[in-house]
């Protein structure tokens, strides 16, 4: 496989990948940063490379990212062996979750299923922070269930309250702050994904796994 | 510990060091000072270390009053600098030269008349309570150092190695009025995104800056916009300090120190760092010529 990497200015590169999935392979493959690489950033199919022009250039950086191997140990590959799934079960981060979202009766009518499947699936999988952005803290989740890839909602809502549990495209994630957003909202959580209190300050940043657990009957 | 009390503040100032890198896995950017050339010169020139914080000042305009012996100095947009002594007596100070300050000694930022952001350095740094490593003030991400209000005590620090060299030193030269700004571009990461006419498109006409420009982006307009070959959504994807993020209209937004960590439309090339520093001088109205390096 020839990697495609392509100039994003003078101190970085961005290489672009088929799926999330080969994005996140290639990262686990990394192990250690390259040398002279400063920041790997992930994307939803890329991961940006920034580097110290000190310490390395674009031919030397090119040369150490086709030496990678890509790790198969992504999510979807471990899913598929059991022991290994309930590994990652119990590494996950556990966020409780109140499933009454305003848009939960109308994603579960989208996907051809009762709010009470959408719940089960949506608790029955490991998620992974594929990348964080948007605001701190704001994880983009992908599952190890097929993904119902949802619309977005045809309207932003002005105020999408901290803690909402979302979902859109082929991911979830949790509202780190109020803010405006159009993911369709199925639930809410009282965990903050975004502390400065916490070392690290986010809950989930890119690698973490997240296992969803319904708190709403309690 | 010696103060700066701020008296009057026209558009806005924020503090601002280098930022902090290094948390785009968590989808927080790094910020720091917009034109980060002009904040190390200021710093440079009172003998402190690069990381130190400096204000920015969004043109200029801001009175600060000193209660002991400070040295400061002024960079970045060139605006009128004046020291009124406590008794009222005016002493005639100038940008990109070393200030003097004793106590009770009050220096005023006038408007300058090209530029943006001023910058003020005093040696020891601004000692205001550092937020994940930095004194930077991240208007996206509304984390760090709040923006400065009238009446707040900034202590100064002691984060100065030496002692300044020079009592002054000569500002950049700026372009005429009626001459567009030069911003240097390198293609890419997805100029193959746009129509083969996207390099004519993005440097052979002015493009306009808009009034909805900020510490985030500088928006543009202009007659002609780029326009799409690759017409499907771009999934999210990292993106570089001075990235030309081309939104649907197809005019270019350049990104500066607060900008997103992914972007979700295509960026057709990057500006050189010192162009970068040269965009977050641009105000509303400027006009901009790209030049391909």
């Amino acid at each position: 496989m020839t990697l495609d990497l392509r100039p994003a200015g003078s101190s970085a590169l961005l290489a672009t990948f088929d799926t999330l999935q080969d994005t996140v392979a290639f990262r686990a493959g990394l192990g250690h940063r390259p040398p002279g690489v400063t920041e790997v950033v992930s994307g939803a199919r890329t991961l940006l490379f920034r580097y110290d022009r000190t310490r390395t250039d674009a031919a030397r950086l090119r040369a150490d990212l086709a030496g990678i191997t890509p790790s198969a140990t992504s999510t979807a590959a471990r899913a598929e062996t059991a022991t290994d799934a309930d590994a990652d079960a119990a590494a996950a981060v556990v966020i409780p979750v109140t499933y009454d979202g305003d848009d939960l009766t109308a994603v579960a009518d989208l996907a051809g299923m009762t709010p009470a499947d959408l719940v089960a699936w949506h608790t029955g999988q490991i998620w992974t922070s594929a990348f964080c952005g948007f605001a701190p803290g704001f994880s983009y989740l992908t599952g190890t269930a097929p993904s119902l890839d949802l619309p977005r909602r045809s309207t932003a809502r002005t105020a999408v309250p901290s803690g909402a549990v979302a979902l859109a495209g082929e991911f979830s994630a949790v509202y780190p702050r109020t803010s405006p957003g159009g993911w369709q909202l199925i639930g809410r959580t009282d965990v903050p994904m975004w502390s400065l209190d916490r070392d690290p300050p986010a809950l989930a940043p890119a690698g973490t796994r997240i296992r969803f657990v319904d708190t709403s009957g309690t | 510990m010696s103060t700066l009390t701020v008296e009057r503040i026209g558009f806005g100032v924020t503090t601002q060091d280098l930022g902090r890198p290094g948390f785009s896995d968590m989808g927080l950017g790094a910020a720091g000072a917009a034109d980060r050339a002009s904040a190390a010169l200021a710093n440079r020139m009172v003998g402190n270390r690069p990381g130190a914080a400096v204000l920015e000042a969004l043109l200029g305009s801001v009175s600060l009053r000193s209660d002991a012996h400070v040295v400061a100095a002024v960079t970045g947009a060139a605006c009128a600098v004046e020291v009124e002594r406590a008794d009222g007596s005016v002493r005639g100070a100038a940008a990109y030269e070393v200030l003097l300050l004793g106590p009770g000694d009050t220096v005023h930022l006038g408007v300058p008349d090209t530029g943006l952001r001023s910058y003020v350095a005093v040696r020891g740094g601004f000692a205001v309570e550092p937020v994940l490593g930095s004194r930077s003030w991240d208007s996206l991400a509304q984390l760090g150092p709040a923006p400065l209000q009238a009446g707040d005590t900034l202590p100064i620090g002691t984060e100065a190695d030496g002692w300044p060299v020079v009592d002054a030193v000569a500002p950049p030269l700026e372009p005429w009025p009626w001459e567009s700004v030069v911003l240097d571009v390198v293609p890419g990461p997805r100029d193959d995104w746009f129509t083969p006419a996207w390099r004519t498109t993005l440097t052979g006409q002015d493009h306009r800056v808009s009034p909805d420009s900020d510490r985030v982006g500088v928006r543009t307009t202009a007659a002609e916009p780029l326009v799409r070959a690759v017409t499907h959504e771009l999934p999210s994807e990292g993106v570089e300090t001075g990235s030309l993020q081309v939104p649907p209209d197809g005019f270019p937004v350049l990104f500066l120190a607060d900008h997103p960590v992914t972007g979700g439309y295509p960026v057709v090339a990057v500006l050189t760092p010192a162009s970068v520093d040269r965009a977050a001088q641009l105000r509303p109205g400027d006009t901009v010529r790209f030049r391909v390096v």
